[in-house]
């Protein structure tokens, strides 16, 4: 688990973990996905950051395929997306996702949340679900709340709980799309303390978030959407210190200046 | 005073010359597996209707469109003579019995799309990212509605499960068309030979029906308060 981070990784790692080529999508008459290149490498952080409407959370969603994508490519760890029914299921678990609004399955325990995936999808034997999920649940901090319904539970809370959920799938990448958007202030971070802590352990991540501490901290690079477009990447120092597009400049300096 | 006690004795006689308990009880037990038949088949016609393919969801809306748009005596009818009389599909050699199964069969496949769209109003209780979040983690749709989705929607949907089971229950009575013995029918035949205690054979009817129909209301509204899922 405690792999090199990103930048090391990536050098090591010849192909890429995530690959999106020319990625077309609309929404009716709305072109939300302009022909999207991406690459992720194995052990990298990439925060997606830009303005409300340019496609961000579409771009997490297609990874995924919980929404569909009208041409081009998506391969994950080499393998092209499938866009039907057992085998899109099975790669899905090779992607876990976080939500904004955590999802947790509100009629299941804490500790049911976690297992369900291992002991359905995977085939896991409950016993051995449970101990996976305890575990993971004391890595977030939420091991003593298990027997608990996800609303007894905090903001803060849950989202750990989100991300543990994902984590027992054992995913080669993770997705979180404004993990901490929902939260009351007091609850970011120690959402975000345990993904950067996810991140130094070498887990491949596509985060999209407007946290430019976490972006300092954990991403080897960021970029910026707009329009359905990648207008810009570059290291968080250098995207949050000297933008080089007109958008970028405008956004940063409204979200700077708020 | 006199009149009213003679009046009481010969609707006793009525009650001693006809049993309304067992008849009452056959609408019981119709209601019982009518209720359980139209719960399975609506459940899978709730899932047709919420499926990916477009085909299931067309015609699990015809079914529903179909069955909830016409009259349950015309189905009943329906079963009896163009099932049993002319096409001859006996369920049982037992003459009666074959009827009560109809009957069963009529009664299923009318409150299945109540069931249905009950099931679906609970379904939209369900917020989406329950089924987003299920598919995330790996699960396809039929283990997502059978894990996730669906148990949410159940319990979202007792208290217009409940009304369908009560209307069920009332409905039971159209029975009586495919000649089950049940009260609806032997109110008819107690009326034509009892005129002279008419109004205490309706007051006894309708108070046997309440009395079934009550209990289905508490626990139905109990069960919806005790059940729900807090979010
Ligand atoms: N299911 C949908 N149907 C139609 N239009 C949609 C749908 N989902 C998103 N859109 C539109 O697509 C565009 C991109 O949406 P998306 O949610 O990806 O943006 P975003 O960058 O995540 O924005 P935000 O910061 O507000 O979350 C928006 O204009 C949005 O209104
Ligand atoms: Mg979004």
């Amino acid at each position: 688990m405690a792999a090199p981070t990103g930048a090391a990784a990536r050098a090591a790692s010849g192909q890429p973990l995530v690959q999106l080529k020319d990625v077309n999508k609309h929404f009716g008459a709305l072109h939300v996905l302009r022909n999207i290149n991406l690459e992720v490498t194995k052990g990298e952080v990439v925060v997606v950051i830009g303005p409300s409407g340019s496609g961000k959370s579409t771009l997490c969603r297609a990874i995924n395929r919980l929404e569909t994508i009208d041409d081009g490519d998506i391969l994950i760890d080499g393998n092209m997306l499938p866009s039907e029914g057992k085998a899109l299921a099975r790669l899905r678990a090779d992607v876990g996702m976080v939500f904004q609004s955590f999802n947790l399955f509100a009629h299941k325990s804490i500790l049911e949340n976690v297992t369900l995936g291992p002991i359905k999808v995977k085939g896991m034997k409950p016993a051995a679900a449970k101990e996976l999920a305890m575990g993971l649940l004391k890595r977030v901090g939420v091991d003593n709340q298990a027997h608990k319904l996800p609303a007894q539970l905090s903001g803060g809370q849950q989202q750990r709980v989100a991300i543990a959920r994902a984590l027992a799938m054992k995913p080669k990448v993770m997705l979180f799309d404004e993990p901490t958007s929902a939260l009351d202030p007091e609850m970011i971070n120690e959402v975000l303390d345990t993904m950067v802590q996810l991140a130094k352990e070498g887990m491949t991540m596509i985060v999209v978030t407007h946290e430019m501490g976490f972006a300092r901290k954990a991403a080897d690079r960021v970029i910026f959407m707009a329009d359905g477009q990648i207008v810009e990447q570059a290291t968080p120092e250098e995207f949050f210190t000297n933008p080089k597009s007109p958008r970028a400049k405008d956004f940063l300096g409204k979200i700077l200046n708020h | 005073m006199d009149s009213l006690s003679e009046y009481f004795q010969s609707y006793l006689t009525a009650l001693e010359t006809y049993d309304v308990v067992a008849a009452l009880w056959v609408n019981i037990q119709l209601t019982f597996w009518a209720g359980l038949g139209s719960l399975v088949l609506g459940t899978v016609l709730a899932l047709m209707r919420i499926s990916p393919v477009p085909s299931f969801r067309w015609a699990g809306a015809a079914y529903v469109n179909i069955f909830r748009n016409t009259p349950l005596t015309i189905i009943m009818v329906f079963c009896i003579l163009v099932a049993v009389f002319q096409l001859q599909l006996n369920l049982s050699s037992d003459f009666d019995f074959n009827f009560f199964l109809w009957a069963i069969i009529g009664l299923s496949v009318y409150h299945a799309a109540f069931v249905c769209e009950a099931i679906r109003s609970g379904v939209n209780t369900v917020p989406l990212g329950q089924a987003e979040a299920a598919r995330a983690i790996g699960l396809s749709f039929l283990p997502a509605a059978r894990l996730i989705v669906l148990p949410q929607a159940f319990r979202g949907a007792i208290a217009p499960l409940g009304n369908t089971l009560i209307a069920l229950t009332k409905n039971t009575t159209v029975a009586t068309v495919a000649s089950v013995a049940e009260a609806a029918g032997l109110m008819k035949t107690m009326i034509e030979f009892r005129p002279d205690v008419i109004m205490a054979i309706f007051a006894t009817f309708a108070l046997g029906f309440v009395v079934i129909v009550i209990p289905i209301g508490l626990l139905t509204t109990w069960l919806s308060k005790k059940l729900a899922v807090a979010r």
